[in-house]
């Protein structure tokens, strides 16, 4: 199969849907000529146009805002902001407008947005421009939240978002952005909220989302060489999110790692672990769960700071060998 | 446009209805029969009537937290409100909602809003949705005075004057941001004075004047509608009632209030009316007889109706 790449990946669910379904537009800053910040619109204006391809002044609130009541209207807006950190100015729109809409008012209304936005660190944009955010967009209800780590998955996973009747928050991650994969030309789906084996391994549970499955995958490799056999599960779909399959691999492994960039306090990892504590998949666990995420601490600029702000392939080898060696004499 | 001789006659029934509603609400709250918070619109009820007379059915409205009024000028059905009012499962949110998120997607109320200039950005991205189907519907965005100094006030009205969008945004001054006047609040004079940052033309009009009300809206629907583009109309108005349920009032005067309740919209129109000849002094007083029993027969409804079942309680969330 042709390999492309995450930013295109993205790129060709946009072209391929705003082909399909008319009603589809983009909304946000510098998407058009400049191609977006990070180059994922390239292209997109010469084919359809600034109408469907709509830059926006510099008013997140707006865009969010803009994006639900277009949505509410019959559109099926992809809004786009910058950067994730700038999703702090979003905020009130999509939290007390986009998610509520429906439920407030009896089920009368559907708000079939999707709102891209990249996230993370390792660019040397400091503490504004490189958080990871997702924690919040998970604890309110109504929002579905979604992480790609792959090109394969962002494709399918975008189409999904775009054909969902819910608000979908579209996480992608920059360190992606230039990363290789196949990916089929025609346009395919991958259901929301379905949990993925991206590798397979009976020794330890890695639990990564978006950039931490690259790393976890690359760390499983190492770590065969060692006999150390690492199952790697990607839950693509962080809200509402699939425990099933996650639940069946602890159960199989019976230790588990769960890695992601953001900061450790109040981030995803500590749902999935309460989930794997409180369930069935508990009586199985021979070790206690273990996470592995971002320090408590804003992102740094200096590179070697940065570097070690977050998790990287070298943690990931080094948690799982402590983990797998646990209680073996 | 001129109104038929019908046509005041409905409207001046809008006003007497939605006034109806929301004494009957205060007196629900009174006796402890609701919950929860409402905001009344009692002596705004003007604007909302002049300002719906101007819509098509196709075209749509955002409305506020004080928005009993926009919902039945739009043509909502007050046994569907009270039932929601009283948190029943016939309610338009089947009781999920409440006073303050009623919404009919049918009749184009896209819904009040708890939050205040929550329906601001939202009214815009339905007039881009317009824009982008080509058609020619318009979009009323309804605000209140304390939302004119929020930031997404700023960026909402900024991209519906560069996309030349069919929106009308209405202002609804009427006076106090709950304890925060206007005068205090408000660095210019007007809120329409904020017009000229956005070109576009904005316009002052005595709120409690139905045909006044009526005149200018229908100017900038009509606007709109041929694709000129966006209009802030600034209605100045006066709500008789505290801000919700909870407000003591230490921040305005008896006098004042009395004051303004002697230009009250509806006793104003129905003399204007009676002086046309267009209605006897009668004719008035059964209409609002029957207003009543029409406020009377939705209650009823509302009370006769059920709760929502506590196990459909996770529905709704996701479509």
């Amino acid at each position: 199969m042709r390999e492309i790449t995450y930013r295109e990946a993205i790129r060709e669910a946009l072209r391929q849907e705003m082909q399909r379904d008319e009603r589809v537009f983009l909304f946000g800053e510098d998407l058009g000529i400049y191609g977006g910040a990070f180059g994922v619109t390239y292209g997109l204006l010469e084919e359809f146009g600034e109408e469907r391809v709509r830059d926006t002044p510099i008013s997140e609130a707006a865009i969010a805002g803009g994006a639900v009541g277009a949505a509410l209207a019959g559109m099926r807006p992809v809004a786009e902001i910058m950067f994730m950190d700038f999703l702090t100015l979003s905020m009130g729109q999509l939290v007390n407008q986009a998610a509520k809409n429906r439920f407030m008012f009896g089920g009368r209304a559907t708000v079939p947005m999707v709102l891209r936005t990249p996230e993370g660190s390792g660019t040397g944009a400091a503490a504004q421009h490189s958080q990871s955010l997702e924690a919040w967009f998970v604890h309110v209800p109504g929002l579905k939240v979604v992480m790609p780590s792959t090109p394969y998955d962002a494709k399918g996973l975008l189409v999904s978002a775009i054909r969902d009747d819910n608000p979908v928050i579209f996480v992608e991650h920059k360190l992606l952005y230039n990363t290789k994969g196949p990916v089929p030309e025609e346009e395919y789906t991958i259901p929301l909220s379905q949990s993925e084996v991206k590798r397979e391994g009976k020794d330890v549970t890695v639990i990564a989302i978006s950039i931490m499955v690259q790393r976890a995958l690359a760390a499983a490799e190492v770590l065969a060489q060692e006999g150390i056999e690492v199952e790697v599960v990607d839950p693509r779909t962080i809200k509402p999110c699939d425990y099933e399959t996650i639940t069946r691999s602890v159960m199989k492994t019976g230790r588990v790692l769960i890695v992601h960039e953001a900061c450790k306090t109040g981030g995803f990892g500590g749902e999935v672990a309460a989930h794997i504590a409180e369930g069935e998949a508990f009586y199985y666990l021979d070790v206690p769960i273990r996470r592995l995420a971002g320090l408590d601490i804003p992102i740094p600029y200096n590179r070697n700071l940065e570097r070690h702000t977050v998790p990287q392939e070298e943690d990931i080898v080094r948690e799982i060998r402590d983990l797998a060696s646990m209680g073996e004499s | 446009m001129d109104l038929t001789r019908d046509q005041q006659i409905a409207m001046l029934k809008q006003m007497q209805l939605i006034r109806a509603f929301e004494e009957k609400a205060d007196e629900l709250f009174a006796l402890g029969k609701v919950h929860g918070t409402m905001h009344l619109s009692i002596g705004q009820e003007a604007v909302a009537v002049g300002a719906m007379a101007c819509l098509r059915p196709d075209d749509y409205i955002l409305s506020t937290h004080r928005g009993h009024g926009h919902c039945i000028a739009r043509g909502a059905d007050p046994k569907l409100m009270m039932a929601e009012f009283m948190g029943k499962e016939t309610g338009y949110c089947r009781g999920r909602g409440g006073s303050m998120h009623i919404a009919d997607p049918e009749i184009g109320n896209l819904g009040a809003n708890g939050v205040v200039g929550g329906g601001i950005s939202i009214a815009m991205g339905v007039a881009l949705a317009v824009s982008l189907r080509k058609t020619d519907q318009v979009v009323l965005g309804f605000f209140g005075d304390g939302a004119a100094n929020l930031g997404i006030f700023h960026e909402s009205l900024n991209m519906a004057s560069i996309w030349h969008l069919p929106v009308v945004y209405i202002c609804e001054n009427n006076q106090y941001g709950m304890s925060m006047s206007v005068k205090r609040a408000l660095s210019v004079e007007n809120v329409a004075d904020r017009a000229v940052a956005y070109n576009m033309p904005g316009t002052i009009v005595d709120g409690n004047d139905v045909l006044a009300v009526f005149k200018a809206v229908c100017e900038a629907v009509s606007r709109a509608r041929q694709g000129d583009g966006p209009s802030l109309i600034e209605a100045k108005t006066y709500r008789w009632k505290g801000h919700s349920k909870s407000d003591q009032e230490r921040y305005r005067t008896r006098e004042e209030v009395n004051a303004w309740k002697k230009k009250c919209p509806i006793k104003r129109f129905s003399a204007r009316l009676i002086a046309e000849g267009v209605l006897t002094p009668e004719a008035v007083d059964q209409m609002e007889a029957k207003v009543h029993e029409e406020i009377q027969a939705a209650l009823e409804f509302a009370e006769a109706s059920p709760e929502p079942r506590v196990e459909d309680i996770l529905e709704g969330v996701y479509a």
